[in-house]
Protein backbone atom coordinates (compact mmCIF):
# COMPACT_ATOMS: atom_id res chain seq x y z
CA UNK A 1 0.00 0.00 0.00
CA UNK A 2 1.35 3.38 -0.99
CA UNK A 3 1.57 6.35 1.85
CA UNK A 4 2.76 9.10 1.79
CA UNK A 5 6.13 10.35 3.99
CA UNK A 6 8.45 13.20 4.87
CA UNK A 7 11.94 13.46 5.52
CA UNK A 8 13.07 11.43 8.46
CA UNK A 9 11.17 8.92 7.69
CA UNK A 10 12.90 8.85 4.25
CA UNK A 11 16.37 8.60 5.57
CA UNK A 12 15.34 5.83 8.12
CA UNK A 13 13.88 3.99 5.35
CA UNK A 14 17.33 4.36 3.38
CA UNK A 15 19.32 3.04 5.91
CA UNK A 16 16.88 0.07 6.32
CA UNK A 17 17.68 -0.69 2.80
CA UNK A 18 14.98 0.88 1.44
CA UNK A 19 15.02 1.10 -2.86
CA UNK A 20 14.52 4.60 -3.57
CA UNK A 21 13.06 5.34 -7.39
CA UNK A 22 13.21 8.63 -9.06
CA UNK A 23 10.07 8.84 -11.24
CA UNK A 24 11.20 12.05 -13.07
CA UNK A 25 12.41 12.35 -16.22
CA UNK A 26 16.50 10.93 -17.44
CA UNK A 27 17.27 14.52 -17.82
CA UNK A 28 16.05 15.53 -14.31
CA UNK A 29 17.28 12.86 -12.75
CA UNK A 30 21.04 12.38 -14.30
CA UNK A 31 22.67 16.28 -12.88
CA UNK A 32 21.71 15.43 -9.42
CA UNK A 33 19.39 12.47 -7.26
CA UNK A 34 19.51 10.72 -3.83
CA UNK A 35 21.99 8.55 -2.93
CA UNK A 36 21.60 4.80 -4.78
CA UNK A 37 18.51 5.79 -6.12
CA UNK A 38 17.17 4.21 -9.24
CA UNK A 39 15.40 6.39 -12.76
CA UNK A 40 12.30 4.91 -13.76
CA UNK A 41 10.31 7.69 -15.17
CA UNK A 42 6.59 7.25 -15.21
CA UNK A 43 6.26 6.81 -18.41
CA UNK A 44 8.24 3.35 -18.01
CA UNK A 45 6.91 3.28 -14.44
CA UNK A 46 4.53 0.39 -15.23
CA UNK A 47 6.48 -1.58 -17.29
CA UNK A 48 9.98 -2.05 -15.97
CA UNK A 49 9.15 -1.57 -11.36
CA UNK A 50 8.54 -5.49 -11.84
CA UNK A 51 11.73 -6.51 -13.21
CA UNK A 52 13.83 -3.94 -11.54
CA UNK A 53 12.75 -3.70 -8.07
CA UNK A 54 12.61 -6.53 -5.59
CA UNK A 55 8.95 -6.61 -4.12
CA UNK A 56 10.33 -8.41 -0.76
CA UNK A 57 11.97 -3.94 0.04
CA UNK A 58 10.25 -1.18 0.33
CA UNK A 59 10.20 1.04 -1.98
CA UNK A 60 10.00 4.82 -1.59
CA UNK A 61 9.30 6.24 -4.95
CA UNK A 62 9.81 10.75 -5.49
CA UNK A 63 9.49 13.12 -7.77
CA UNK A 64 10.05 17.35 -6.73
CA UNK A 65 7.58 17.70 -4.38
CA UNK A 66 6.54 14.82 -3.21
CA UNK A 67 7.19 11.24 -1.50
CA UNK B 1 4.95 15.13 2.48
CA UNK B 2 8.42 15.71 0.97
CA UNK B 3 10.46 15.16 -2.35
CA UNK B 4 13.73 15.67 -3.84
CA UNK B 5 13.23 19.69 -3.50
CA UNK B 6 13.77 18.66 -0.34
CA UNK B 7 15.96 16.87 -0.11
CA UNK B 8 18.24 19.15 -1.58
CA UNK B 9 17.18 21.97 0.60
CA UNK B 10 18.37 20.10 3.72
CA UNK B 11 21.88 20.06 2.30
CA UNK B 12 21.93 16.18 2.22
CA UNK B 13 24.41 14.06 -0.07
CA UNK B 14 23.36 13.58 -3.60
CA UNK B 15 24.56 11.68 -6.30
CA UNK B 16 24.87 12.74 -10.05
CA UNK B 17 27.00 14.39 -13.10
CA UNK B 18 26.54 18.12 -11.53
CA UNK B 19 27.35 17.21 -7.84
CA UNK B 20 30.27 19.57 -7.74
CA UNK B 21 27.98 22.45 -9.06
CA UNK B 22 28.66 25.41 -6.04
CA UNK B 23 25.12 26.25 -4.19
CA UNK B 24 24.59 28.44 -1.67
CA UNK B 25 24.32 26.13 1.14
CA UNK B 26 28.10 25.13 0.27
CA UNK B 27 29.77 28.40 0.47
CA UNK B 28 27.33 29.62 3.82
CA UNK B 29 29.09 30.49 6.73
CA UNK B 30 27.07 29.81 10.14
CA UNK B 31 28.25 32.46 12.45
CA UNK B 32 25.62 35.31 11.93
CA UNK B 33 24.19 36.07 15.11
CA UNK B 34 20.98 34.50 15.89
CA UNK B 35 18.53 35.55 18.98
CA UNK B 36 15.19 34.83 19.97
CA UNK B 37 12.44 37.12 19.56
CA UNK B 38 12.41 38.22 23.73
CA UNK B 39 16.02 38.79 23.75
CA UNK B 40 16.64 42.45 24.84
CA UNK B 41 18.07 45.01 21.92
CA UNK B 42 21.07 45.75 23.81
CA UNK B 43 21.92 42.54 24.64
CA UNK B 44 21.75 41.40 21.03
CA UNK B 45 23.49 44.73 19.84
CA UNK B 46 26.74 44.31 21.55
CA UNK B 47 26.60 40.37 19.94
CA UNK B 48 26.23 42.19 16.49
CA UNK B 49 28.93 44.58 17.30
CA UNK B 50 31.32 41.77 18.23
CA UNK B 51 30.36 40.13 14.78
CA UNK B 52 31.67 40.38 10.90
CA UNK B 53 27.91 41.16 9.93
CA UNK B 54 26.09 44.51 10.42
CA UNK B 55 22.60 42.01 11.62
CA UNK B 56 21.37 39.75 13.27
CA UNK B 57 18.44 37.15 12.52
CA UNK B 58 15.69 36.13 14.77
CA UNK B 59 14.65 32.87 14.86
CA UNK B 60 12.11 30.54 17.00
CA UNK B 61 12.97 28.19 19.64
CA UNK B 62 13.43 25.03 16.53
CA UNK B 63 15.49 27.17 14.30
CA UNK B 64 12.99 28.82 12.15
CA UNK B 65 13.79 32.25 10.69
CA UNK B 66 11.89 35.00 12.05
CA UNK B 67 13.12 38.44 11.01
CA UNK B 68 16.06 40.58 10.35
CA UNK B 69 17.80 42.89 13.00
CA UNK B 70 20.08 45.36 11.73
CA UNK B 71 22.63 46.67 14.49
CA UNK B 72 21.18 50.14 12.97
CA UNK B 73 17.89 49.84 14.96
CA UNK B 74 18.98 48.58 18.17
CA UNK B 75 20.08 51.96 19.83
CA UNK B 76 17.06 53.94 19.76
CA UNK B 77 15.36 51.10 22.06
CA UNK B 78 17.62 49.18 23.95
CA UNK B 79 15.20 47.73 26.46
CA UNK B 80 12.63 46.35 23.60
CA UNK B 81 12.36 42.91 22.69
CA UNK B 82 13.61 42.32 19.49
CA UNK B 83 11.66 40.36 18.12
CA UNK B 84 9.18 43.80 17.79
CA UNK B 85 11.95 45.70 16.22
CA UNK B 86 13.13 43.06 13.42
CA UNK B 87 12.48 42.94 9.74
CA UNK B 88 9.64 40.08 9.26
CA UNK B 89 10.14 38.28 5.73
CA UNK B 90 13.60 38.83 4.86
CA UNK B 91 14.73 37.56 1.41
CA UNK B 92 15.85 33.43 2.00
CA UNK B 93 17.65 31.13 -0.27
CA UNK B 94 17.40 26.99 -0.37
CA UNK B 95 21.11 25.82 -0.01
CA UNK B 96 21.00 23.84 -3.68
CA UNK B 97 20.70 27.06 -5.19
CA UNK B 98 23.63 27.91 -7.25
CA UNK B 99 26.08 30.74 -6.43
CA UNK B 100 25.30 32.14 -9.93
CA UNK B 101 22.08 32.34 -9.51
CA UNK B 102 21.85 33.75 -5.79
CA UNK B 103 25.00 36.62 -6.68
CA UNK B 104 22.44 37.72 -9.66
CA UNK B 105 19.05 38.21 -7.25
CA UNK B 106 21.45 39.97 -4.94
CA UNK B 107 23.12 42.67 -7.53
CA UNK B 108 19.14 42.88 -8.89
CA UNK B 109 17.38 43.39 -5.28
CA UNK B 110 20.92 45.83 -4.39
CA UNK B 111 21.05 43.33 -0.91
CA UNK B 112 24.67 41.98 0.20
CA UNK B 113 23.65 38.84 2.12
CA UNK B 114 21.98 36.16 1.23
CA UNK B 115 20.02 34.19 4.10
CA UNK B 116 19.67 30.47 3.75
CA UNK B 117 17.13 28.25 5.54
CA UNK B 118 15.45 24.70 4.48
CA UNK B 119 12.13 24.65 2.74
CA UNK B 120 10.41 24.89 6.06
CA UNK B 121 11.76 28.33 6.95
CA UNK B 122 14.95 26.87 9.62
CA UNK B 123 17.88 29.02 9.13
CA UNK B 124 21.35 27.29 8.14
CA UNK B 125 23.57 30.04 6.99
CA UNK B 126 24.68 33.19 5.28
CA UNK B 127 26.99 33.93 2.38
CA UNK B 128 28.03 37.04 1.59
CA UNK B 129 28.11 38.67 -2.34
CA UNK B 130 32.07 38.21 -1.60
CA UNK B 131 31.28 34.62 -0.57
CA UNK B 132 29.47 33.74 -3.75
CA UNK B 133 32.71 35.33 -6.49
Amino acid sequence: MATGIWLDRLRELIDQGAQVVEVLPADDYAPVHLPCALNLPLRELDEQAVTVLDRKRPIVVYCWDSL
Amino acid sequence: MSGKVDWLAHNLEVEGANTDAPTVGRVMRDDVVRCAPTDRAADVRESIECSVYPFGLVTSEDGTLLGRIPASTLYASPEEPVGDLAEPGPKTFRPHTSVEKVASVLTEKDLRWAIVTTAEGRLLGVASREDLE
